[in-house]
């Protein structure tokens, strides 16, 4: 065997890890090979299951490989792990902050854990406070955070020593898009001045792109490996903004586009829509104006990832609901008048009022604590509001009958139907517990199997299944009943690339055929696919209209606006600037 | 079936199907039964075949002749000595020769054809209160039987023989737990209500809980679904007990079938409802798994199962009436030593409707109540 290379600071070479689930083995990382250089930002990419957290707690020595090795620093994990461990730090997904001890007690606690020496504390804690901006807030609980301050104590936490690798498992899940830019401004600055190597795993596209080195993982493998230009090659020519010259939402543009088979994607844009095609050269459609633009590495993704699973395409997603379902009920469906949520003093949701149409996708957006998960909750009936009024279907949901409840269908942020029961019979008693029978019973649970691509596994227990098919089964138990409305609580959190856009090909389906769709969603160039979108941010709705108008807000703020992202952080930064105005003008 | 019926049904399978899938949970109810029914029946040595007992008749009439001729034909006595004073009792026990003592007093006879009522006294040897107590009950059994053989005879409507049992070296005997059959009962109540405790709280920690509020059930339909099989499971792991009680121990069932799961079943109902009323207060299963610790410990302890309730001070006497598992033992042990009806029972049964009647809402008011 070669000796380990000591300019590199991760090297894998036929790196296998297997589970055993019940009596099959399951491959999380099969044969996998790459380079880290040192002093560089590495990304890890993937969706959720794709291995990237076995592979950073095998570089961690946290675990065993089964086959092949994996050299850390120059060093092997199989041999030197007490070694490896004291140069390199790990930042897991859920890092272990104590919420009852305050941010100064937590990094003193992580100091004395590392023997960290008093004398060094000092400087380290000065430049990890300046750095993650917690000075002025050393006294607060850890529990009393922000999301996004919380990983920013974790990664502080996590540098209390000086480490000579950096390991960052997801750090900006469920995180803002405001703290997720400040996290990654931290990082940058690290690798940059420091030299500090870094590996991150993320399954966002634009922060892999801010790294020199990309490593693609899908389903334990590696997709493809190197320069984010150089994958980005790939879509190079193929890349195109499509316009309608009618007037057209840009998601009914995009559902056509997606269903053409020459195109590999296509994504809502700024109200346009962003199409990969499979040759070098636009397609023809009446009505659509195509203009060549630069590729991105989600572009070049898509083309990979097309290449790989060619059979799945996103037009199979298309749902048929009965006739009878569609144009049926009154015209507001969700009204919500000065809804008001308390948690004793704390306030979720404050006055909020907005109301949604019959086939209106409308979006919820903000971030971890925004109050969108509270409004999410009270409109579903699962909590009642403090004061206000919420109308829902036509009936006021907090004292609605059951009957009220057959009208809406729900599906969870996390996988939350019985993991012990088969596909089947997940399907069957969610049919039954809607009160379907007989035929009507039997004909909803097979419309469910063959729409949402379920049969094949219908025997297996719903809790061995893979994301993917939860995340399809949840929803395939939501539209058993055909309800009017469906609540979607960040459904695509954790979903690939490709499963996302056969997500919202079903979604703008169902909002073609009548059905009000209602989504949360941190993703969020997401928004581009609702009609309308509300912006939350502590507890308070800071916007509301159609993409384009909440754009349009943004901007005229002054800010320069390119995607959703943009205007989400100009609007929040906005609102918080003048909230710390108001403050201190009180 | 109504709308409501057929949901309600319809969740009753899936809890049922959810159980019976899981494997840990198919082993876990029904082999620690068997095992702790096993090892209970054991540890509570007793050998209720040939129990040496003395006899003291001092009537020597034909009534009391026949009286004994009944307890001799009973494989479960034995008469190891006759006695002919009260005084030489205290020897036979101290010296452990007999476990009891039958004393037949001299009016006897007299008595039971005069129709006023006669009594027959059962000195036990109260240091091993178990087989003590249940050959006790064994007497108290060879004396219904002979009351009702007398009655027929002379056409009496009350029975004219009354048992008047007196523990020597622990006079509590009385109340003592008569350890196999308690167990019907005992054993029953651990799982039942940590069935029920972990049900709601482990849809509420996986998160499906609301996916269950969001449908169209109702909080009293989800209720009754939750309630039933935990019922279902608790009525079979007391029949595995009545079953291994009656045939492995051959303790002879002396009551009705019928009165005894009519008893079981308003047990399990308390119980039950007990646990779905710790499990909707809980968000988490270790919450619902430390609650429903907290109470069974002192609902064991507080039944008169390992200490009598009559010796207990009498603030803690009064939270036994809260105890569903002291009426069950109660009416458990009566009904299988002694053949108790209904009639005699009642007292018993009320107070677990009440129980149920209180638990049962309260856990139906928090599913929806109990937020997140």
């Amino acid at each position: 065997m070669a000796e380990p290379d000591t300019v590199l600071a991760l090297e894998a070479r036929g790196l296998t890890k297997r589970f055993a689930r019940d009596d099959t083995v399951v491959f999380a990382l099969d044969d996998i090979t790459f380079q880290a250089r040192r002093g560089a930002l590495t990304a890890l990419v993937g969706p959720d299951g794709a291995g990237k957290t076995t592979l950073l707690r095998l570089a961690a020595c946290l675990m065993r490989a089964d086959e092949g090795s994996i050299f850390v620093l120059g060093m092997d994990a199989a041999t030197q792990r007490q070694a490896i461990q004291d140069r390199i730090s790990y930042m897991p997904q859920r890092f272990g902050l104590y919420e009852d001890l305050s941010v100064q007690e937590n990094l003193d606690l992580y100091a004395d854990l590392h023997g960290v020496s008093h004398e060094q504390r000092a400087e380290r804690y000065a430049r990890l406070l300046e750095m993650t901006g917690l000075g002025p807030f050393r006294t607060r609980l850890a529990g009393k955070l922000s999301g996004g301050m919380k990983q920013k104590l974790g990664l502080a936490c996590t540098l209390v020593r000086s480490p000579e690798l950096l390991l960052l498992d997801e750090p900006t899940v469920g995180v803002d898009p405001l703290s997720r830019r400040e996290l990654w401004e931290i990082v940058v600055d690290l690798v940059e001045r420091d030299g500090l190597s870094v590996v991150v795993s993320t399954s966002y596209m634009d922060e892999a792109e801010r790294c020199s080195h990309v490593v693609v993982l899908h389903e334990g493998r590696v997709l493809t490996r190197g320069a984010p230009d150089e994958i980005k090659q790939g879509a190079r020519g193929h890349t195109f903004i499509a316009t309608s010259t009618i007037p057209q939402t840009a998601r009914a543009l995009q559902a056509a586009l997606i269903d053409t088979p020459e195109v590999v994607d296509a994504v809502p844009r700024g109200g346009k829509v962003r199409a990969v095609i499979r040759e070098q050269r636009p397609i023809e459609l009446p009505n659509v104006g195509f203009e060549s633009v630069e590729a991105g590495l989600e572009d070049g993704l898509m083309m990979l990832l097309h290449r790989q699973a060619s059979t799945r395409s996103a037009s199979a997603a298309m749902l048929d609901l009965a006739p009878e379902r569609r144009n049926a009920g009154p015209e507001i469906v969700i009204d919500v008048h000065d809804a008001v949520r308390k948690f004793g003093d704390f306030i979720a949701v404050n006055r909020t009022s907005f109301s949604v149409r019959r086939g209106e996708v409308f979006g919820l957006l903000g971030p971890n604590g925004a109050g969108k998960t509270t409004t999410f909750r009270m409109l579903c009936g699962l909590l009642p509001a403090t004061s206000g009024k919420l109308h829902v279907a036509g009936v006021d949901l907090r004292k609605a009958r059951a009957a009220a409840r057959q009208n809406i269908g729900y599906v969870a942020q996390k996988f939350s139907l019985y993991g012990d029961l088969t596909i089947r019979e997940n399907l069957e008693f969610f049919a039954g517990a809607y009160g379907l029978r007989n035929a009507r019973k039997r004909e909803r649970v097979e419309w469910a199997l063959e729409n949402f691509d379920l049969r094949e596994h219908a025997s297996d227990a719903a809790g061995t299944l893979p994301g993917g098919f939860q995340r399809r089964l949840a929803m395939a138990a939501a539209l058993l009943h055909e309800p009017q409305i469906l609540f979607l609580d960040e459904p695509t959190s954790g979903a690939d690339p490709l499963a996302r856009r056969e997500f919202w090909r079903r979604i703008t389906s169902l909002a073609e055929q009548g059905t009000t769709i209602v989504v949360t969603t941190h993703f969020m160039e997401e928004a581009e696919y609702c009609d309308r979108i509300m912006i939350q941010d502590a507890g308070t709705m800071l916007a509301l209209g159609t993409p384009e108008e909440v754009r349009a807000q943004a901007s005229a703020g002054g800010a320069v606006v390119d995607t959703m992202e943009d205007a989400f952080i100009a609007i929040v930064e906005l609102a918080r600037q003048k909230a710390e105005r108001s403050g201190a003008a009180a | 079936m109504s709308a409501a019926l057929y949901r309600t049904v319809v969740l009753i399978k899936k809890e049922l199907v959810a159980v019976v899938k899981d494997p840990r949970s198919r082993i876990v109810l029904f082999l620690p039964v068997l095992l702790q029914s096993l090892l209970f029946g054991y540890a509570a040595t007793f050998d209720l075949n040939e129990v040496p007992y003395a006899l003291l008749d001092q009537d020597r009439s034909a009534a009391s002749a026949r009286f004994v001729a009944q307890l001799d034909g009973s494989p479960v006595f034995e008469r190891v000595v006759d006695l002919h004073n009260a005084n030489q009792i205290s020897d036979v026990i101290g010296t452990k020769r007999a476990i009891l003592v039958v004393q037949i007093p001299d009016d006897f006879e007299r008595n039971m054809l005069s129709g006023r009522g006669a009594v027959v006294q059962v000195i036990t040897d109260g240091r091993n209160s178990n087989t003590a107590g249940v050959a006790a009950s064994y007497v108290a059994a060879v004396v219904e039987r002979f009351n009702a053989a007398w009655n027929r005879e002379h056409d009496l409507p009350d029975a004219p023989l009354r048992v008047e049992t007196r523990a020597w070296y622990n006079p509590t005997l009385e109340t003592r737990w008569y350890m196999i059959p308690t167990l019907i009962a005992a054993l029953t109540m651990l799982q039942t209500l940590m069935l029920a405790a972990l049900s709601v709280a482990r849809e509420r920690e996986q998160g499906t809980f609301d996916q269950l509020l969001v449908t169209p059930l109702r909080p009293g339909e989800i209720l009754v679904g939750k309630a039933i099989p935990p019922i279902l499971i608790g009525i079979t792991q007391a029949t595995i007990v009545l079953l291994i009680a009656r045939y492995w121990f051959g303790i002879p069932f002396q009551g009705s079938l019928v009165t005894l799961y009519s008893a079981l079943l308003l047990f399990t109902t308390a119980c039950v409802g007990i646990g779905l009323a710790v499990s909707a207060f809980s968000l988490t299963m270790q919450q619902a798994m430390l609650y429903s610790f907290v109470l069974l410990m002192p609902m064991m302890l507080l039944s008169g199962l390992a200490s009598a309730i009559d010796n207990m001070p009498d603030a803690l006497q009064y939270i036994t009436l809260a105890n569903p598992l002291r009426y069950a033992i109660e009416m458990v042990r009566r009904i299988y030593l002694e053949g108790a009806g209904f009639d005699v029972l009642v007292h018993q049964m009320w107070p677990l409707v009440v129980i149920a009647a209180i638990t049962l809402p309260t856990a139906s008011w928090l599913f929806r109540h109990r937020l997140t």
